[in-house]
């Protein structure tokens, strides 16, 4: 994998930043609308840290939003 | 005549009081306006709601239903169902407190798939961490008695014990191992899954639990909203019954009316 580019998993599906991408960049790419909330690598991080958070190769980001449930 | 709690008689939780003893989940509904009247006609404690992945058309159900939310003027439960694991639920929930913004927690972590049975033995390690954490947690559990101390022992303030699996509507099928949790704890409890029947709650409600939790007996009633407000009349009927103390019953036949003076009574 050339390290022109950063592999990640945006809820379990293949996409490519540019190194260096922080988890912002991330929720930029997946397009989510508010209200969610994230996680990398199965651990929370907050919204306020998300321009700070600077992902790695591989890294799993989950974004979830409200759902219905019991 | 209101069909609420008395406000002399609220339920508590962690120290915050409710005017209905009736939690409500979301999901399941033929549509968000027959939710919406379920919650208008039961008027619940607090409305179950959850966190998933946001993909696509997914979007736009999420945001309708964050705008139900709101509409609704409901405290929200979220829930960490779902979760296999005490990370993932310690994740979730911190997820569903920055999404929600609230410290309430249903602690859901599933031990078998099939009958969505709790981890038992993972259970108190996830209920700790979480209160460590600050939240005011609501574990979702067997009714086995030593894992609701255990419960206890590790700081939850009320416990949630299943009537039966979730989904099923079969009542509290261990009636034996209810009564005996309710004897045994003094922690509010909330009965939580496979209730079927507003008989099934009050029955509950009857044995002194404090409120009952429920989602698809309502949802999946051909009338959601009527069946809202049976239930919300039968847990009222049960507490109001355990609160004023049943007789006892007896093996023979006691006449109500009195005896003396019967006419056309002669000794034989």
């Amino acid at each position: 994998m050339s390290d022109t580019v950063l592999p990640v998993l945006i809820n379990q599906v293949p996409h490519t930043l540019t190194p260096g991408a922080t988890l912002a960049d991330a929720v930029a790419l997946a397009g989510v609308q508010p209200p969610f909330a994230a996680a990398v690598n199965l651990q929370f991080v907050p919204r306020s840290q998300y321009a700070q958070h600077v992902l790695n190769a591989h890294d799993q980001i989950e974004l979830i939003a409200p759902i219905t449930g019991g | 005549m209101t069909t609420h709690t008395p406000h002399a008689d609220p339920l508590t939780l962690y120290g915050e009081t409710f005017h209905s003893r009736l939690l409500l989940g979301t999901s399941r509904y033929p549509s968000p306006s027959v939710l919406l009247q379920a919650i208008e006609r039961s008027q619940p404690a607090m409305l179950t709601a959850s966190l998933r992945r946001q993909t696509g058309s997914g979007g736009e159900a999420s945001q309708s239903f964050w705008n139900l939310l709101r509409q609704a003027k409901v405290p929200v439960l979220p829930n960490t169902a779902g979760c296999h694991s005490v990370q993932e639920a310690i994740t979730t929930a911190e997820m569903a407190r920055e999404v929600f913004e609230t410290d309430w927690i249903k602690l859901e972590l599933i031990g078998d798939d099939y009958t969505l049975q709790p981890d038992t033995l993972h259970l108190p390690e996830a209920a700790s961490r979480l209160i460590q954490a600050g939240f005011k947690v609501l574990p979702y559990t067997t009714d086995d008695l030593v894992l609701c101390q255990r419960l206890v022992d590790v700081g939850c303030q009320a416990v949630m014990p299943w009537a039966a699996p979730i989904g099923t509507g079969k009542g509290p099928i261990n009636p034996h191992a209810l009564r005996t949790l309710r004897e045994r704890l003094d922690v509010p409890m909330i009965v939580d899954a496979g209730l079927g029947l507003p008989s099934h709650a009050c029955q509950v409600m009857e044995w002194g639990y404090d409120a009952v939790l429920l989602n698809t007996a309502v949802a999946l009633a051909q009338d959601p909203v009527r069946m809202a407000g049976a239930f919300a009349d039968a847990v009222n009927a049960g507490r109001a019954a355990f609160c004023a103390g049943a007789m006892q019953a007896q093996d023979s036949a006691q006449p109500s009316t009195p005896v003396l003076g019967t006419p056309f009574w002669h000794q034989a």
